[in-house]
């Protein structure tokens, strides 16, 4: 590359949250205490501008593994708040804390054990029927997903319908916090997207056909081969290789079948 | 937030060119992909062949290999503790398999370490889970459906996209294990992405001659980090978590075998000696060290520690001058710049484009090609789309995929990322996404066999920090099956090794006091500490006042 494009490419990126001309401060106060942050921050990059370490309350920072829970007022609102500090920007006068740990019971089960069955979930989280129906953890859930229902529907029995509305739960445990039956939200969803996963839905039996059919040695002369092809062949072979067309579906067939 | 007018302009552009794209795709015409000796050519624009970006190290079983100075300056560094004040006589925990690191690799060792019948403890950095597998969207690659694809074209893809450069024995394990890892996670409850009958959704990668990513919607990883964790939770006590509790060095025995580790804990600054008859090191890869300047994709403790740990007790560095950029990484919004978008968008049918809202790549090449041609489109052809943050990137047209596939697609296959982006205020399935490329993966990293063996008895490695099945290049789908076979791999050997070949023998920090002497030989004097454990983010502003002389603690 040369000189004068790495020195446009030193100013075209640039490290995560470093540092540059601030041109607009608002105040936010963090656990009480006022600090004046660069407008647009998220909460994890605000609280770290003003001289924070996280330790606890920072993980993935890109919104799904669940370990930055924020719960915050604005000045002159009675309503809670609440958001993931690495996706929620601030906004002035914000009253904000961090909830990085929230205790909640979780029960030990095996999941060989168990039917697919919804007295499964009762038996093992009984305080399910706690549920009150306050809807609390509903308008706390950063993922938008619709707590409440996806319990009422496991309170029905129907596994499936709860496993999909609480796919994406990225139990932070605010829902938990936030509950009057005193329900461990997520650990019971959990359970039941691994027993839907493992025991209701289709099972996918190409998975086990195609195991077998490599421990059965099927393919090892081919890959041997493979291993001890030099390198101007490899290229070749490469190079050469017939690719799947992007517009196809499942019915599509390679000309090549000696490798199959 | 939104974007602003000045972007809304050049989204113009692209909605202008969109329909006849769409017409494009309809009749199957791809954009042309490049050559051999385009492609190499095309690389000279990756940043891992700016000469100015690395050096040789200086010390160590890997002295003279030229790396990134982030990563020299990890390995020309000091222990953070003098190893003379550690009283290795005075045991906290003992177990017969200690895995450290907590992700995808460290937790599939732990389930399988312990249906070997071994005690296990996991000691992980932060929370157990919160890892780069959690981050991972695209999915798996696995050759599964045998009457269109089989472990040799899979093969013939690895190599391929690695440059021809991988170790072929750990590439032969990874496309073997493949399907069968894929059972085993469906055994476990992972919700994959299947039809009414059961076959799974599969999907073309870069790179890929197949479509053989299959997929959890987009957060494959996190889906199955999610059940691993639980299913682990489920083996206590037998697996024992250790959370915010890394590894600052790897004990020896004075048999010169791995005999456990250091570990620190985070919140009281004690160190704790944990004694193990084996170890497995998963700690993970190393975007946190932001190599020349990059932002990144992964989580908050992804700094390397484990190539520090691993190298000071002699094992060889692999593949480490090679780090993949992922092409498509968040460069506005600012708030959630270094954000991952999964190459599932462009599989699904969304073009990239430059600031004419024209292609000028196939939005398939291996990553390393597509990150080469974003940076020359962006800062050499000057086609790049200017960001009101005073950067450079290209679009990832996504409303495509609704045009293409059906309205709502989006929503419901990429619902991680049309969530984030909703709360920026800007619906995906409508704008599209403005992108360059970030640290994404350490291609490279400690040596291993398809064992996952070190050159250190006792010693066991897996996952990223690894160097080898991935040669010089990864492809997509192949990162959440390379953490997850070799793990599995990794734990299952490590505890039977801990049965029938672990040999007792005195504790010893020994290969830390010589690796410092070897440093001081080497002329370096420093007073920088390894491993960094996590990064820091504080305004320098801030950093000034913070005047404390001496620290009672250790942490700062």
């Amino acid at each position: 590359m040369s000189e004068s494009s790495s020195a446009k490419e030193a100013e075209g990126t640039a490290v995560e949250t470093a540092p540059k001309v601030v041109e607009k401060l608002i105040p936010i106060y963090v656990m009480g205490r006022r600090y004046e942050v660069p407008e647009g921050f998220t909460i994890m990059k605000a609280m770290e501008y003003t001289g924070y370490k996280f330790i606890r309350g920072a993980g993935c920072r890109g919104g799904v593994c669940g370990a930055c829970p924020t719960v915050y007022r604005k000045a002159g609102d009675y309503k809670i708040y609440t958001g993931l500090a690495c996706q929620t920007v601030v906004e002035p006068d914000m009253y904000l804390t961090q909830i990085p740990f929230y205790p909640a019971n979780r029960a030990q089960y095996k999941l060989e054990e168990l039917e697919p069955a919804p007295e499964e979930i009762f038996k093992l989280y009984p305080e399910i029927f706690r549920c009150v129906a306050c809807n609390s953890c509903t308008k706390v859930c950063p993922m938008k997903i619709p707590v409440m229902d996806a319990i009422s529907y496991l309170k029905q029995g129907n596994i499936p319908k709860a496993a999909e509305l609480a796919y994406d739960c990225i139990q932070c445990g605010l829902c938990t916090s936030r509950c009057l039956g005193e329900l461990p939200q997520y650990h019971i969803f959990q359970l039941t997207k691994r027993i839907y996963g493992a025991k209701i839905a289709p099972s996918s039996d190409h998975l086990r056909e195609a195991a077998e059919a490599i421990k059965s040695g099927k393919y090892e002369e081919a890959l041997k081969e493979l291993m001890n092809t030099d390198d101007e062949e490899m290229r070749k072979l490469y190079r050469e290789r017939e690719m799947e067309p992007w517009e196809t579906g499942e019915d599509w067939r390679p000309k090549e079948t000696k490798y199959l | 937030m939104p974007y602003p007018e000045e972007l809304k302009r050049y989204i113009k552009k692209v909605e202008e060119t969109r329909p006849q794209r769409i017409e494009k795709r309809k009749r199957g015409e791809e954009f042309p992909f490049m050559s051999a000796e385009q492609r190499e050519e095309m690389l000279k624009y990756h940043p891992d062949y700016r000469e100015e970006g690395r050096r040789e190290i200086k010390a160590g079983a890997s002295k003279g290999y030229a790396i990134a100075h982030e990563f020299a300056d990890l390995l020309e560094a000091r222990s953070r503790v003098d190893p003379d004040q550690v009283d290795l006589s005075q045991v906290d925990f003992e177990t017969d398999v200690l895995i450290i690191g907590g992700g995808g690799a460290g937790t599939a060792a732990a389930l399988l370490a312990q249906e070997q019948g071994a005690k296990v403890i996991l000691a992980t950095k932060l929370r157990h889970g919160d890892a780069n597998t959690m981050m991972a969207e695209g999915g798996v690659q696995a050759a599964s459906k045998l009457e269109k694809d089989s472990p040799y074209y899979h093969y013939l893809d690895v190599m391929g996209g690695g440059h021809f450069k991988n170790d072929p024995e750990l590439v032969h394990t990874l496309v073997t294990e493949a399907p069968d890892l894929l059972r085993w996670l469906e055994s476990l409850g992972v919700m994959f992405s299947k039809s009414a009958g059961g076959r799974l959704e599969t999907m073309h990668g870069g790179g890929t001659s197949r479509k053989r990513m299959h997929y959890a919607a987009d957060i494959t990883g996190a889906e199955i980090m999610r059940a691993l964790r639980d299913e682990a939770r489920n083996r206590s006590p037998d697996i024992k978590v250790l959370e915010f509790a890394p590894a600052v060095e790897l004990i020896l025995n004075e048999n010169g075998h791995c005999a456990g580790a250091l570990l620190y804990n985070l919140e009281t600054e004690e160190y704790f000696i944990v004694k193990a008859k084996a170890t497995v090191l998963a700690t993970g890869g190393s975007g946190r060290l932001h190599v020349q300047g990059f932002p990144t994709t992964n989580h908050y403790g992804a700094t390397a520690d484990g190539i520090v740990l691993g190298y000071r007790a002699g094992v060889k560095l692999k593949f480490l001058h090679t780090i993949q950029y992922h092409p498509t990484c968040v460069i506005f919004p600012e708030q959630i710049e270094g954000l991952l978008i999964t190459e599932r968008f462009r599989g699904a049918g969304a073009d990239v484009l430059n600031v004419d809202g024209e292609k000028f790549v196939n939005e398939r090449e291996p990553r390393d090609v597509e990150s080469g041609a974003f940076i020359k489109e962006c800062l050499v052809k000057e086609k790049g789309v200017p960001t009101p943050t005073g950067k450079l990137g290209v679009w990832v047209d996504s409303p495509m995929i609704d045009i293409l596939q059906g309205e709502g697609t989006v929503r419901k296959d990429f619902v991680g990322k049309w969530k984030v982006y909703d709360r920026q205020g800007i619906d995906i399935s409508k704008e599209p996404m403005l992108v360059y490329p970030g640290l994404h993966y350490q291609n490279g990293g400690l040596e291993n066999n398809s064992a996952c063996e070190t050159s250190v008895p006792g010693l066991f490695i897996a996952g990223e920090v690894t160097g080898g099945v991935h040669g010089e290049n990864r492809l997509m789908g192949n990162s959440l099956l390379d953490v997850h076979v070799f793990g599995r791999i990794a734990g299952k050997n490590a505890a039977i090794y801990a049965k029938e070949k672990a040999k007792e023998g005195k504790l010893t920090l020994e290969h830390v006091k010589a690796y410092h002497k070897e440093l001081e030989k080497a002329g370096i004097v420093t007073d920088r500490v390894a491993p960094m454990l996590l990064p820091d983010y504080t305004n320098p502003e801030v950093r000034k006042r913070q005047l404390t002389a001496h620290y009672v603690g250790t942490l700062r």
